[in-house]
């Protein structure tokens, strides 16, 4: 990362308490035109930093600055060039692919001609335009985890946040999302997001950030983690097994 | 213990669910309230039982022999009940056919899945039995101490009249998966069990109002005409009414009939509900109707948006739709009191007034749950640019919006009868629907829409809450409708009433977002 890149999220001394700190004091930089991964054991608090720059929860401490929007203080701002999608698509089960992607385009006040092309070039380019007028309720899983992501681009979000989007996808799914979330890093916006899927985070990542215990243990590329665990060429899943296990030995 | 697979270890399991279902149902899975609940449960059987007293007080000839005015009361108040519990058995039946939980591990496992579903059969027995009696008992125990222990076999023809309902219930709704499939079967059975248990209650009530000019429904089993019309004490028809009234014979025929049907029923039946509660598990998969005339939401502002989504999902969803607007049932006497009134000009029209409001009341407050609590997509309206008072509010329009379009054909009608009624009636209504959805948001919690009928679970204060305002406004339009100022003092009750809700309710708390 060059420190003159304009910043797409800033985080600065993050803090989330429920029974126990889930997430304590993060700072966290990401540049614009960065696809980044965030990856850490179960529980170490990627989902809760994640819902809290989305404006889902409100942190105990700390800002949240979104292409230099304070979120916190301007939440509707900020939420108006973001986007998020969880793990489990929530979708409407009783309305069309077609017309989920209407209704998120009129939240987001997206002009209705636009809302309509972009649409369908989103149903197309996801594989779903067969399925644009069923309801989703009789829809695999992965098809709605595809409305979910359809629904996520179609107001053209300058920072997208995915909370493990290819639970459920199929290998070709899972490639036609990728490619729809690095055409929108080439176009100039941000991806962030976090996996359990090691290989993809390898493969898709600008840059990788290792959670632990609610901090921020590990941050950089690729290589620039193995030097950080002195793994040397050791693969993704080795080197972040050797931070975490090296963050736990030092705690 | 008993040994796995057979029908005892399957009770034992049945029994241990629905003890830990209706112990979660009632305290709302807040294990330290089961103290209070059972101190309700106390309080509210010496409640009913005074009101058994009270409302038996006048009843005399309770120890003599049964006369045929008698007999025609018993009789009507079997069929009553027969009616309210085969509605119950209609949609314990279908909720057996839909709910998925361990079906599929029962059904893979190598035990005979049919042990379980006679099991399951005789559960709904026991369940609605005990519902029955919950109201039903107090007034036997009434009647068993002022008339006599002969009263008594009230009780084992409580225990008739579920397991006819149960057999009934079965039937029926075997016979819709076969003719109309298992995609239909769902809505359509719980819009029968829900016309089955409203027919009786809505037929008397018409009949109430045809010969008394008003709408008390017991009167009518006290109606000379009918007593008079009725078949001689004699008849096989007054058997039921003579088993209530302790009579060996009649009890006895009537237990042993109803355990063979159930028994019949239980034989043919428990081993086809696999196949058919698997048939419903297929229709996640199955490719869904296409849409013809798609909801237009781009052209709106964000806040349109929100309503035309409430609006088009409850449209789509005929299960919610009748679980909602099955209450404007009881909406068709008063409808037709304000017709008959409007014809014969006597001014009994206010008596609608109450009526239409505890109807908007409880209408409001499903709506509402369903819009506030019930959202699908929490994450997605809380990430998108509207603030969450603008979302809410969007939300009680909707509920507002589609209140007014069912009872504005009501209040044109009263409007034109009685003009004072209809502006009183306009305003409770208004009135109540708002003091149900606020109530419904103070106390929102996130569910899905499936769990609608268990929307009472998530909060005791919110359902009574809900339930008194409705009353409360109903009892202060009745007043006001007849133009007398001591409409304000329920008024200002009730309205304290909300205000003490909305003083204890989360809403208060700071909100996590």
């Amino acid at each position: 990362m060059t420190q003159d890149a304009p910043l797409a999220l800033d985080i600065r001394g993050l803090a989330k308490r429920f029974e126990r700190p889930a997430v304590d004091g993060l700072d966290l930089s990401v540049p614009v035109g960065e696809f980044y991964t965030l990856l850490g054991p179960n529980g170490a608090g990627k989902t809760t930093t994640l819902r809290m720059v989305t404006g889902l929860l409100k942190p105990d401490r700390g800002s949240i600055s979104i292409y230099g929007i304070d979120a916190l203080a301007d939440p509707i701002g900020a939420k108006r060039i973001t986007a998020w999608v969880s793990d489990e698509p929530m979708i409407y089960e009783k309305l069309t692919p077609l017309e989920y992607l209407d209704f998120v385009a009129g939240l987001w006040s997206v002009d209705g001609n636009l809302a309509a092309s972009r649409a369908r070039d989103l149903l197309a380019l996801l594989g779903l335009t067969p399925h644009a007028q069923e309801r989703c309720e009789g829809l695999s899983r992965g098809m709605r985890q595809k409305v979910a992501l359809a629904g996520a681009l179609v107001h053209e979000p300058k920072l997208i946040i995915l909370d493990e989007p290819f639970t459920g996808l199929d290998a070709g799914s899972a490639r036609m999302v990728k490619q729809a979330l690095r055409a929108r890093v080439h176009a100039g916006g941000c991806v962030i997001m976090t996996t359990h899927i090691l290989d993809v985070a390898e493969r898709m990542a600008d840059r990788i950030g290792v959670m632990a215990e609610g901090k921020l243990i590990a941050d950089g590329t690729l290589d620039e983690l193995r030097r950080q665990a002195g793994s040397g060429h050791a693969s993704l899943e080795d080197t972040f097994l050797a931070l975490v296990a090296q963050d736990a030995a030092a705690a | 213990m008993s040994r796995p697979g057979t029908f005892g270890w399957f009770a034992q399991h049945e029994a241990r669910l629905a003890w830990r279902d209706w112990l979660s149902l009632m305290t709302g899975g807040h294990r330290r309230r089961a103290r209070s609940v059972a101190l309700g449960f106390i309080a509210f059987a010496l409640f009913v039982h005074g009101l058994a007293y009270l409302m038996l007080a006048s009843a005399t000839n309770l120890r003599g022999p049964a006369d045929t005015h008698v007999l025609v009361i018993i009789t009507g108040t079997l069929a009553l009940a027969g009616s309210l519990m085969l509605s119950q058995a209609m949609e314990s039946v279908t909720r057996a056919f839909y709910a998925r939980g361990d079906l599929e591990l029962i059904l893979t496992s190598p035990v005979a899945s049919s042990r379980l579903f006679a099991v399951r059969i005789a559960a709904m027995v026991v369940t609605i039995l005990f519902m029955a009696l919950v109201l039903g008992a107090p007034f036997i125990n009434v009647l068993a101490w002022r008339g006599g222990a002969h009263w008594l076999g009230a009780y084992a023809v409580a225990v008739a009249l579920a397991m006819d309902a149960v057999a009934v219930a079965v039937v029926l709704t075997v016979a819709l998966f076969r003719a109309i499939g298992p995609r239909r079967t769902r809505g359509i059975s719980q819009i029968v069990a829900a016309v089955i248990g409203a027919t009786f209650v809505i037929g008397m009530q018409f009949a109430a109002i045809l010969s008394f000019g008003t709408m008390p429904k017991m009167a009518v089993l006290q109606m000379a005409a009918l007593v008079k019309r009725a078949p001689d004490s004699d008849s096989l028809i007054w058997w039921p009414a003579r088993a209530v009234l302790g009579e060996k014979m009649a009890l006895a025929t009537l237990l042993g009939l109803s355990i063979a049907v159930l028994a019949a029923v239980i034989r043919l039946f428990a081993p086809r509900f696999g196949p058919l509660a698997l048939a419903t598990a297929g229709l996640s998969h199955v490719a869904t109707r296409r849409i013809r005339h798609r909801s237009r939401f781009h052209t709106a502002t964000p806040m349109q948006a929100l309503r035309r989504k409430e609006w088009t999902l409850l449209l789509r969803d005929p299960w919610l739709m009748s679980q909602t607007l099955m209450q404007l049932l009881y909406l068709l006497p008063p409808a037709f009191l304000l017709w008959r009134s409007f014809y014969a000009g006597d001014g009994t029209s206010a008596l609608v007034v109450p009526i239409l409001i505890v109807a908007a009341g409880q209408l409001g407050g499903g709506l509402a749950w369903l819009a506030v609590s019930g959202e699908d997509a929490p994450d997605l309206i809380a990430s998108a640019p509207v603030s969450q008072a603008r979302v809410l509010w969007a939300k009680a329009e909707a509920v507002l919006g589609g209140i007014a379009v069912i009872f504005a054909p009501f209040g044109l009608a009263l409007a034109i009868a009685a003009p004072f009624a209809a502006f009183v009636a306009c305003v409770g209504v208004a009135i109540a629907a708002g003091s149900a959805t606020a109530i419904q948001y103070w106390f929102r919690t996130q569910a899905r829409r499936s769990l609608f009928r268990r929307r009472q679970t998530s909060s005791r204060v919110a359902t009574y809450a809900e339930a008194l305002s409705s009353i409360g406004w109903a009892g202060t339009g009745a007043l006001a409708a007849t133009g007398t100022w001591l409409a304000v003092v329920p008024g200002v009750i009730v309205l304290a009433m909300v205000a003490g809700a909305w003083m204890i309710s989360p809403a208060r708390s700071p909100s996590p977002i």
